[in-house]
């Protein structure tokens, strides 16, 4: 069987105040929804991995084949939990450990 | 190769010094190596010499952009004899059908932008992208109708920036994606930015070239036009010889 690819990106969250992981992600998930619909949703495996409160730096992985309909999707959230938002991407990597190496 | 990315239209009003000093600080932070800041007006030295020195503290090179809303066909020839030689880009926003064609067959045009909240205002055809292939002009299109649009009004405006990206395609049309963002919060960085393009059909590389080597090309040719020592393209004075 054919391994599937993932992509790690380390996102940041430019907002005032700190959203749950709930929220956070009750948005991603609305954002991809609304432009790729459930089945484009179902195609990116999107699971959040880390959320560091402190700078709002949000990890998640999705799989190479939708990254790119994932970031547009991402660019286009201009609220979170009610409170004006976005969120840009800061780096992708292959491996969790690569992408806190170009973080750092 | 590293990119330099380009934002040809930060829609800031230069008057407001602040404001405008806070959106370039934030451009040159999300990676941005030129930007253009639009004048609807003939601007002053002084406003000039503001904008270069806000840049220039950051490290971001400016662009001298004038933004044409013309009327009719004849105030676009004058508006293009007036100011031509005085900015780095002209962007004419066509209104109507007449000015878009003279527009697209005018090699001063740099850059065609359509109304965004009016589809029926889009006059981006074939026709129009034929008259522009034997122009100079590219296609700009902003990407902040798709932040603040929402439902059936959004979905109308990707659906006709799809049509004119394949029509732009067939007839070879460079394409410009820009911000044309009035407020800091909507701003994007130039990889979002061209992320946003793959809604409307491009692919990773083109949507990458529409923020950076696109507009930069443009902007390059324009420089090279205004300097004193071009005569025409290829041919340009590298020394003035004295009496024989």
């Amino acid at each position: 069987m054919k391994r599937v690819k993932r992509r790690y990106l380390a996102l940041q969250l430019e907002m005032d105040g700190v959203p749950s992981e709930k929220e956070l992600l009750d948005v991603f998930w609305g954002s991809v929804v609304r432009f790729y619909g459930e089945v484009g949703a179902s195609l990116t495996s999107m699971a959040l991995i880390s959320f560091d409160v402190s700078c709002k730096i949000v990890v998640v992985r999705v799989s190479l084949e939708a990254l790119d309909s994932f970031r547009s999707s991402l660019a286009c959230i201009t609220n979170v939990a009610g409170k004006s938002a976005s969120v840009h991407v800061l780096a992708v990597s292959g491996t969790i450990k690569a992408l806190f190496a170009k973080l750092s | 190769m590293k990119r330099d990315f380009v934002d040809l239209h930060l829609l800031f009003v230069p008057k407001e010094s602040q404001t405008l000093k806070n959106a370039i600080q934030r451009a040159a932070k999300f990676g941005y190596r030129y930007i253009a800041v639009p004048f609807s007006y003939e601007p002053t030295t002084e406003e000039i010499e503001n904008l270069k020195n806000i840049c220039k503290n950051v490290g971001i090179e400016p662009i001298l952009r004038a933004d044409l809303y013309p009327r009719s066909e004849n105030e676009l020839m004058n508006n293009l004899r007036r100011l031509r030689r005085k900015f780095d880009i002209l962007c004419v926003f066509c209104d109507n059908k007449e000015i878009s064609r003279q527009a697209a067959k005018d090699r001063r045009v740099d850059l065609l932008n359509f109304p965004n909240f009016d589809y029926r205002k889009r006059f981006f055809d074939r026709s129009e992208a034929e008259l522009v292939r034997s122009g100079m002009a590219a296609l700009e299109i902003d990407i902040k109708p798709l932040l603040i649009l929402e439902g059936p009004a959004r979905i109308r405006f990707l659906s006709c920036l799809r049509r004119e990206i394949a029509i732009a395609k067939t007839f070879g049309v460079p394409l410009i994606v820009s911000s044309g963002v009035t407020e800091e919060r909507y701003m994007r960085m130039p990889r979002d930015m061209a992320s946003l393009s793959y809604l409307f059909g491009l692919n990773s590389v083109e949507a990458l070239d529409a923020v950076s080597s696109n507009p930069l090309a443009i902007v390059l040719r324009n420089r090279e036009k205004l300097d004193s020592s071009f005569i025409a393209p290829g041919i340009r004075v590298v020394r003035e010889g004295g009496e024989l």
